[in-house]
């Protein structure tokens, strides 16, 4: 302990104070940091090695798209193919369909999935009593909770023709089965499961608002539209603003496993999304580099969405998430 | 009238000062309208939610038929245990519900053990390396290898197929990182760092003697989230898992409910399965939610506030 801060003292002058000595070099400053902060690098080292060998080991992986796979010499020993196999994704006859699939879903799911939290919150800030307040709270976040299996099959059992409670309103038509009522199918219960818990963060900004604001616009005869209106509504602006931004960058992920769960027989050509198609031509075709030149065109695009969607708002706002 | 409201208010206002908002706000009727509307739109909502949780709650105690003719609407019709009593008699829901416990658990031990030391060193503001450590982390929360290379990385590891695969590869995700670092950063005061070293303490001595004692909160935070993931968690056993002993009680739900409604569907005929799976559909969705909702209540709070932690900095 004693050398440790004496050696401290010395070295602290040295790079700071006179600026005629030469700075030390690179490595007895890293001998320096090591010294004060190596039982940092003890805490933070069991995170980083997870990091790096599950998230940027299969990064490492992802030339595997412009290469043949060859078993024999490890993942990316095979030779390099270059954009082969993202023009077979282009011209495939499913590309189409599954682009439309992917966007459709994932746009509808991001507008609703954004929208309805924002007036939940509003509607949940109204409420004067702290019980009741609490009580409506507690029920909206509770469906977050479970698990997307048992979701699917609520749904399976909702909707089936004729006896379910939602289903029997539809006659004989199948909405589980029908391709052209499965987007909403998802999105409404993507909304009725995850609505409460993201407006949590909404009430969070509205609790923040100065009382004062809300007594000057009474003030000036402001009626409860107009205070929800002009004083509510921007106050939350700024929050609404990040999260969006946060969501474009998702804007091609369609959650894998409830569209996964929800896709059957008839309803397949609606359904067929990005990543339910890599997992089965991947993992269940074995067509790896073909699957992971795909997963690889739908992060890029998201990633540009994400910067696009950065840069407007940054722009127009002034903010953003970098 | 109009006038009349605002000479007896402007009357009011001089008389009583301070000024009170609640005493002084005279409702206009349109903002009855907007009252009545807020509360019909409020209580849609909650009837929303809770109907069809309540509606697999009294499916769960009647007899699959009534459940099939529509007859159960707001209470339970005749009433029977048979759905519980199917489910605790089948081997492989027990043996899935065992399989997600023992995984749910280590999981989540090992994510806080990773974790929160991880956080707390990179809330150190002279700890100069943090930036591009946490720079690092911020990419993985936009960039991932896709499906392919992690299987295949996965394959290497030896992992496909073990429970390891249910444990390791999720133990730290950035964003539970950015929740707890943030907690530190702004909960635990930094001159308790200062007296610390004052003291002659070291890193190791003031995280597990003064942090960890005062960081129950985000503890609990970071456990729950973790927890409710990997109880809630299919897609591993989807993906990596082939051995069906292995499955966890997601797993086994799917097969059960899903696969045998959809195939059914298109077979149209009433096989075994299917009527083992109406029996016990309803009660086999209560048995593995519970654990979460019967939880959830009285944890509330720390998910709020975890929510918040990690909206302070996205």
């Amino acid at each position: 302990m004693a050398t440790h801060m004496q050696s401290a003292s010395v070295a602290v002058p040295g790079g700071s104070v006179s600026s005629n000595r030469p700075k030390p070099g690179f490595m007895s400053r890293l001998a320096y940091h090591l010294q004060r902060y190596w039982q940092l690098w003890i805490l933070v080292a069991p995170g980083l090695i997870f990091m790096f060998l599950f998230a940027y080991v299969p990064m490492w992986g992802i030339q595997l798209a412009f290469r043949e796979f060859e078993p024999s010499k490890g993942l990316t020993g095979g030779d390099w193919v270059g954009f082969k196999y993202f023009i077979q994704f282009f011209q495939s006859p499913l590309f189409g369909q599954i682009m439309w699939n992917t966007v459709r879903i994932s746009l509808w799911t991001l507008v609703m999935g954004f929208i309805f939290p924002i007036i939940l919150a509003l509607l949940i800030n109204q409420i004067g009593s702290k019980k009741v307040k609490g009580f409506v709270q507690t029920v909206t976040y509770m469906p977050h909770f479970i698990s997307v299996v048992v979701i699917v099959s609520m749904l399976n059992i909702f909707l089936s023709p004729g006896s379910g409670i939602i289903g029997r309103f539809f006659g004989d038509t199948s909405l589980m089965g029908n391709s052209g009522a499965i987007t909403a199918v998802y999105w409404i219960s993507e909304v009725w499961q995850h609505c409460g818990w993201n407006c949590i963060i909404y009430l969070a900004a509205l609790s923040g608002v100065d009382t004062s604001l809300y007594e000057a616009a009474k003030m000036d005869g402001a009626s409860r539209l107009q205070l929800i209106r002009y004083v509510d509504l921007p106050a939350i602006m700024p929050t609404c603003t990040i999260l969006l931004i946060m969501q474009m960058g998702s804007v091609l992920n369609v959650g894998f496993d409830k569209i996964y769960l929800m896709q059957n027989t008839l309803n397949q050509t609606a359904t067929e999304v990005i990543s339910t198609y890599t997992y089965k031509i991947g993992i269940l075709g074995g067509q790896f580099e073909y699957s992971t030149a795909i997963g690889l065109f739908n992060t890029v695009i998201n990633f540009l969405f994400l910067m696009i969607a950065n840069g407007i708002s940054k722009k127009v706002n002034d903010a953003s998430i970098f | 009238m109009s006038n009349a409201t605002v000479a007896v208010a402007a009357k009011v206002n001089k008389d009583d000062i301070p000024f009170n908002p609640k005493v002084h706000y005279k409702k206009k009727p349109s903002d009855w309208v907007i009252d009545i509307i807020i509360w019909l739109l409020l209580a849609f909502v909650v009837i929303a939610v809770l109907y069809p949780l309540w509606f697999v709650i009294i499916s769960s105690f009647s007899s699959p038929n009534a459940v099939a003719s529509g007859d159960v609407t707001f209470l339970p019709k005749d009433i029977t245990l048979a759905g519980y009593e199917a489910v605790f008699k089948n081997d492989q829901i027990w043996n899935g519900y065992l399989n997600t416990i023992i995984y749910t658990v280590l999981g989540t031990i090992v994510n806080l053990v990773v974790t929160i030391p991880c956080a707390f060193a990179l809330s150190r503001a002279e700890f100069k390396a943090r930036r591009v450590i946490m720079f690092l982390f911020t990419v993985t929360m936009f960039f991932s290898g896709g499906l392919v290379p992690t299987y295949l990385l996965y394959q290497q590891l030896d992992i496909l197929n073990t429970p390891l695969v249910f444990i390791l590869p999720g133990a730290i995700s950035a964003y539970n990182v950015i929740v707890a670092r943030t907690f530190f950063e702004t909960s635990i005061p930094e001159e308790l760092h200062d007296a610390a070293q004052i003291d002659g303490m070291s890193y190791f001595g003031y995280f597990f003697r003064i942090v960890i004692p005062l960081s129950s909160a985000i503890i609990a935070v970071i456990g729950l989230y973790c927890f409710v993931a990997h109880w809630n968690d299919y897609m591993t056993g989807l993906i990596y898992v082939t051995d069906t002993n292995k499955w966890p009680l997601q797993n086994v739900l799917q097969q059960i409910l899903i696969v045998n409604a959809s195939s059914s569907q298109s077979a149209a005929s009433a096989s075994d399965q299917q009527q083992i799976a109406d029996q016990l559909k309803f009660a086999i969705i209560i048995i593995s939610t519970l654990p979460l909702l019967v939880l959830y209540p009285f944890l509330q709070k720390y998910f709020n506030k975890g929510v918040m932690l990690g909206a302070v900095k996205g």
